[in-house]
């Protein structure tokens, strides 16, 4: 069915799956026919692997395991113990344990994956994303026992590797580089030299790095160093490597990148770009292919500059020329990313490649089937990065848990989740938090939109806080929808922190008009016992109710009526009419506004009142009381929250890395306090204001949960 | 103090005698009786009696008027200031709107002495107010005490004014519903008050077992006042707002020289996470009334009701993947039974019982296809789940409620044995665990057990086994029924022997799993975790016909 007629056949094939009645087999058809192919039932199967390991975890290497099942090639999943029980595990023909849950005894522990690989005769490893895709170490020693490395050659990652020589190789290959010091910077004082000769402002970044950890923007000497205190250690945390390199800085640049594919026989595509100004912490949040900004010319200057850099180093795989794009288009050359990116899976919905398997493919040997005029661009896809974290603190700070619920919306047409996870699985602080990559296609951009926000609403996950209302957020805004945005993107748009979705008057009366009836349903429903002969017949009949709601500081009082399953809402001012089907056992609650179809969520409804909504992606709290109640409810007293001021918890679950301060100290206010490191990402906790420290409850080296009482000051 | 509840008392009947012409007024106004030959004489009698130039019909008025302010707005204003409602308000919070219907309005109290005979002394209903109503349209009795009159003290009316709906409520058969709000005894009364108290002890013991019987503490509650919420089923408190203690601090101090404050000795946290006294503390009279809205819910009106039914929107077949991957695969790892409980309820609605105190096991009220059932859990994340003094006794009065009110049991195993220890077997862990063990053993209601991990000895046998008549046992794969754990077990079999790791190994091979139990039919099945809810809610049809009978007695004698 994959075969490769029109490309606008294929895209059916991938993403339309419409019609209702097959929903059962929606999954099946879905995994098989995701990622188009270029095999052909109709001509000889080449011949490739028989058994390949993935040496990663999660959504990678689930993805990776799908491409192999459709080829016919066996798969052998690696994992940590913790993992044992992982979708990954599951997927795969074979597993094997290689380690405990610390990454560097388990998925970087060249040793045990080695043995895995012997042990169970895999001819080839694909390494996925992060962990020991761009460790040339690794892929040395893979040839060494003559198995196929899924990626580059050694050189190539060498080369790609280094951040200070990729630069000097890209300015031979004629690429454009920003203006930069092209050593390694020694110690802090050196580094406030260099930034100095550059001028601010300067981005100070790991050499061995990658995902936006151990990089630091810094505009004044103060903030060099401490920069550079930073970004050394996270460097050597995250890759053991703590050489720093500093670089001018592009104020309001655009992420854009250009994924490269080539083979071993000097063959080289370009397919096309990919967005990824959206980040927080130099970390993508969402991406979009293509690109709204690139005009055909600039897309082909940049493709053919990229092309330039993969054939210079003789590039072989799927790789990653990322730039940065200035306002007036000009595009500089930030790095080569050596492996599969996280966020390739719009590129193959726009091109109809499959790139694991076109990895494969060159890994093999093969040649290129494509020329580059057979590359397309395809209607347009959006990915979001959905994270367990919790958007309101700095755009997203991990969150662990377990996910209690959990359920993808799969059943919408041109939804693409890739995910490693499923209902039950744990969030653990030992992993990336990413929960899936959700990617959504259209003809149009408006399209992919549209559907975006669709599957976002409908995306059931609980047991972890999540980022879903800030990427609806993004995803709605205008500066977004009309293409105006660039990597600084959240911090101007949301100067104070992300604060979830400002209800307008008409989305709020929508809200509390949608609370109202499905509080007057739950209590309809308390009044229905089934066959009991001792219940009143005066609790029926009722049918328009008075109630008080509240919501954030206002209250406001609601008149509803109902009649069959239609609840029409007077509130603020407005009148609204909700009609559902008012199931309270499903955490979706489909219901139709005012005529328009929307999809709320229901986290909880407690008895006291409280009911918690997710309305356009934002969370809110509803308190929904009768006139009386309310009335009564005004006696109560207000139980005053902890003073938060004088007490400093921890905002994530992590590590302790450093407690700057002892009891007795007085501490100034935004002094540090202690530093967390969560994710391989360190974060500096400060005193909000001055103060003598009263209590300190953790040491270095400890693990903390989130919430866990780090320092008490007087 | 204690000698004084032993005064005898049977003036009942006189009393409502005496009282007799207000009730009947009453019945006028409320048109529950056709008009007949008494109402003919009682405006004679009134008006022979009337001092004032009033018809009786204002008078009436006026004293409705007056029992519904209790003692009087500047009262109420302190009690709202406090932060507390005020009997009325709670009542009308409490029941569905309109559905109260007041009982003793007119009531008042007899004392003559201390200058309470005055009318400036007298209240309209005294300092309770009584009658019935309907939550979501079920009925309930209800008293909710009125601290505006006289601090809400227990006179002789005031204890009649609850007897009274107390034996209606038997009549009937509905639960009984008291908000506590009283300073304790009137004083003024002397005897005749602690006599009162003692009719409602009395009365307590009496209902117990037949009707569902709920205290809600929302003021203090002292001396011997605090024997009716201890006698009745559930006793819920107001946090900050409420106190339960025999003495106050005062006493304590003169006594036992121990400085303590009202809250350390009587408030809802003490009660709901040290004492055990109390079942749940709530945050506030609004937030305790409501929640006693949704607990009333679950309960069934009497011992001669089938709990009640709600119209279920959870699919009863529903599969919980959840569940196939939460028991970690290390024996010695924690995870939290409240998630499994949680998936496999209707709709994630579990109303915990006691979820302060003593948390190694999780009790409370769930539904299961819309059937309100008792759930008893071992909790694996709290002091390894096992069973200690307190956890036992915990277990074991849910257990008996359910059983006496026809909630069928479910019961999830993960114990890894009774804790051991001198505090425990001095403070009589062998007596109070025996709690646990009779009260599951008499049990006569359906019984479902699930084994999610460890049953381990005698536990094994306490928690709902196959022995005690249990009427569905399942185990997950994950189970082991065992004696004890490996390693203690090799270190008794294999004594002085070398290598006990290999003997570790095969006492784990053998034991560490479901088999043993199911090859001998201890176990009915094996089942996936996931399909857990669903073998549950067939389960429960097929039970809900169970008859079983223990043979006759007075009453049993369990281990107290």
């Amino acid at each position: 069915m994959a075969s490769r007629g029109s490309p606008r056949l294929l895209d059916r094939l991938l993403f339309t799956v419409k019609n209702p009645t097959c929903r059962s087999r929606c999954c099946t058809l879905r995994s098989r026919a995701q990622y188009s192919s270029s095999c052909r039932p109709e001509e000889e199967q080449e011949e490739t692997f028989q058994k390949l390991l993935i040496a990663n975890r999660g959504e990678i290497a689930c993805r990776v395991i799908k491409t192999c099942k459709r080829m016919g090639i066996q798969t052998i999943a690696v994992h940590s113990d913790v993992d044992s029980n992982a979708v990954h595990v599951k997927m795969a023909d074979e597993a094997v344990c290689v380690g405990p849950a610390p990454t560097s005894l388990s998925y970087l522990n060249m040793d045990a994956i080695l043995n895995a690989v012997r042990r169970t005769g895999a001819q080839a490893v694909h390494p996925g994303y992060g962990f020991l895709s761009e460790n040339k170490e690794f892929a040395k020693r893979l040839a060494a026992e003559d198995v196929t490395f899924i990626g580059p050659d050694t050189h190539a990652i060498q080369a790609m590797g280094d951040k200070i020589q990729s630069k000097l190789i890209a300015k031979a290959a004629k690429v454009n580089t920003i203006p930069g010091f092209d050593g390694v910077v020694k110690s802090a004082e050196d580094a406030v030299k260099i930034a100095q000769q550059i001028g601010y402002p300067v981005m100070i970044k790991a050499s061995a790095g990658g995902g936006g950890k151990g990089m630091r923007i810094a505009w004044n000497d103060e903030e060099t160093r401490e920069g550079f205190r930073f970004s050394s250690q996270e460097a050597a945390s995250s890759f053991g490597d703590d050489r720093l390199l500093i670089e001018k800085y592009i104020d309001r640049p655009r992420h854009i990148e250009i994924q490269v594919l080539a083979d071993k026989h000097g063959n080289a595509l370009w397919l096309n770009e990919r967005e990824c100004s959206i980040q927080r912490r130099n970390q993508k949040v969402v991406e979009e292919a293509p690109s709204t900004f690139l005009d055909p010319t600039t897309r082909r200057a940049m493709g053919e500059q990229a092309v330039q850099l993969a054939k210079a180093v003789q590039y072989s795989s799927a790789g990653t020329v990322e730039f940065l794009v200035d306002a007036q288009k000009n595009f500089y050359f930030l790095e080569m990313n050596t492996r599969l990116q996280v966020e390739h899976p719009i590129t193959e919905c726009i091109t109809g490649l499959d790139l694991v398997e076109q990895m494969i493919r060159v890994a093999k040997g093969y040649r290129l089937q494509h020329k580059q005029e057979d590359i397309p661009i395809n209607g347009w896809a959006i990915e979001s990065r959905v994270y367990a974290e919790d958007p309101f603190k700095s755009f997203g700070l991990p969150s662990i848990g377990r996910l209690s619920q959990y359920q993808e919306p799969l059943d919408l047409s041109n939804v693409r989740v890739d995910s490693g996870i499923e209902e039950g699985s744990d969030i653990s602080i030992y992993y990336d938090p990413m929960i899936s990559k959700l990617v959504t296609f259209g003809a149009t951009r408006a399209e992919a939109l549209a559907r975006m926000e669709e599957s976002l609403d409908r995306y059931v996950i609980r047991g972890v806080t999540h980022n879903i209302p800030l990427l609806r957020e993004i995803i709605t805004h205008p500066l977004f929808i009309s293409g105006d945005i660039s990597t600084n993107f959240l911090p101007e748009v949301y100067p104070e922190g992300f604060k979830g979705h400002q209800l307008e008057a008409e989305q709020r009366r929508e809200l509390l008009a949608s609370a109202a009836a499905l509080h007057i349903a739950a209590q309809l429903r308390s009044q229905s016992i089934l066959g009991n002969l001792r219940v009143s017949s005066s609790v029926a009949g009722h049918s328009s109710w008075d109630l008080s709601l509240e919501l954030g500081e206002r209250h406001y009082d609601v008149h509803i009526t109902k009649s069959g399953s239609i609840y029409t809402v007077e509130v603020d001012g407005g009148r609204v009419e909700v009609i559902g089907e008012w199931n309270l056992a499903s955490p979706l609650l489909p219901l139709t506004i005012n005529g328009s179809q929307r999809m709320l969520q229901c986290l909880s409804r407690e008895a006291s009142g409280t009911i918690a909504l997710q309305f356009m992606g934002t969370l809110f709290k509803v308190r929904v009381l009768s006139k009386l109640a309310s009335k009564l409810n005004s006696y109560m007293p207000e139980k005053l929250p902890e003073d938060t001021s004088s007490i400093l918890r921890s905002p994530m679950p992590g590590t302790v890395v450093a407690v700057s301060v002892h009891p007795g100290d007085t501490v100034a206010e935004g002094q540090e306090i202690c530093v967390i490191e969560a994710m391989k990402m360190q974060n500096s906790l400060t005193a909000v204001k001055q103060a003598k420290v009263k209590s300190v409850h953790c040491k270095p080296g400890e693990t903390v949960g989130e919430g866990d009482l780090l320092v008490e000051l007087e | 103090m204690m000698a004084a509840f032993g005064v005898a008392r049977s003036s009942c009947g006189l009393i409502n005698s005496f009282r007799g012409s207000f009730r009947l007024l009453a019945q006028v106004k409320c048109g529950a009786t056709p008009a007949s030959g008494p109402q003919s004489h009682v405006p004679r009698a009134c008006r022979w009696y009337s001092v004032s130039h009033l018809s009786v019909k204002e008078r009436i008025e006026k004293k409705r008027k007056a029992a519904l302010i209790g003692g009087g707005q500047k009262r109420v204003d302190a009690q709202h200031k406090k932060g507390k409602l005020t009997a009325r308000e709670r009542v009308a919070l409490l029941l569905d709107p309109e559905s109260f219907v007041e009982t003793d309005m007119f009531v008042e109290h007899r004392c003559s002495d201390f200058g309470m005979e005055q009318d400036t002394n007298k209240f309209p209903g005294d300092s309770v107010v009584t009658g019935r109503g309907r939550i979501n349209g079920r009925l309930v009795y209800v008293f909710s005490q009125d601290f505006t009159v006289f601090g809400g003290s227990l006179s002789g009316a005031h204890a009649q004014k609850i007897c009274k709906i107390m034996d209606q409520a038997m009549t009937v058969g509905a639960p009984v519903i008291g908000l506590n709000d009283s300073g304790g005894a009137r004083i003024q009364e002397g005897v005749e008050s602690l006599a009162g108290y003692a009719d409602i002890f009395l009365r307590n013991v009496l209902a117990s077992g037949v009707v569902p019987q709920i205290s809600l503490i929302m003021g203090p509650c002292a001396g011997g006042a605090v024997y009716s919420p201890a006698l009745t089923d559930f006793t819920f408190m107001v946090k900050d707002t409420s106190y339960l203690f025999i003495t106050g601090p005062d006493v304590v101090k003169s006594v036992t020289n121990e400085d303590v404050t009202q809250e350390e000795l009587g408030g809802a946290k003490t009660h709901t996470s040290v004492s055990g006294v109390a079942h749940r503390a709530f945050e506030n009279d609004v937030e305790a009334l409501l929640n006693l809205r949704e607990f009333f819910n679950f309960l069934p009106l009497s011992n001669q009701d089938a709990p009640p039914i709600r119209e279920c929107h959870d699919p009863s077949d529903r599969l919980v993947k959840a569940l196939d991957t939460i028991v970690p695969f290390e024996s010695t790892k924690a995870y939290d039974m409240l998630e499994i409980i949680h998936a496999i309820v209707d709709e994630r609605d579990f109303f915990e019982i006691m979820p302060s105190y003593a948390k190694n096991i999780v009790v409370g009220f769930a539904r299961m296809n819309g059937r309100t059932v008792g759930i008893v859990g071992n909790q694996p994340k709290v002091a390894s789940g096992c069973l200690d003094i307190n956890s036992s006794v915990k277990g074991a009065r849910f257990v008996r409620f359910c059983d006496a009110f026809n909630i069928p049991i479910i019961t999830f195993v993960d114990v890894p044995g009774f804790l051991p220890g001198t505090a425990q077997e001095y403070g009589g862990i062998i007596r109070h665990g025996a709690k646990l063990l009779f009260a599951f053993a008499e049990a006569t209601v359906p019984k479902i057990t699930i084994i999610t991990r460890k049953a381990y000895g005698g536990a094994y046998d306490v928690m709902s086994s196959k022995h005690l008549r249990g009427d569905v046992n399942y185990a997950w794969p994950t189970a082991e029924v065992a004696v004890m754990g490996a390693k203690g077990a090799v270190q008794i079999i294999f004594r002085g022997k070398e290598n006990q790791a290999e003997a570790e190994a095969e006492y784990v091979e053998k034991f560490a799993n479901p088999f043993p139990a199911a090859v001998r039919g201890f176990v009915d099945d094996i089942i996936e975790p996931s399909s857990t809810r669903k073998k549950i809610c067939s389960d429960l049809e097929v039970l809900a016909s169970k008859k079983q009978v223990n043979p006759w007695k007075k009453h049993a004698n369990i281990p107290l």
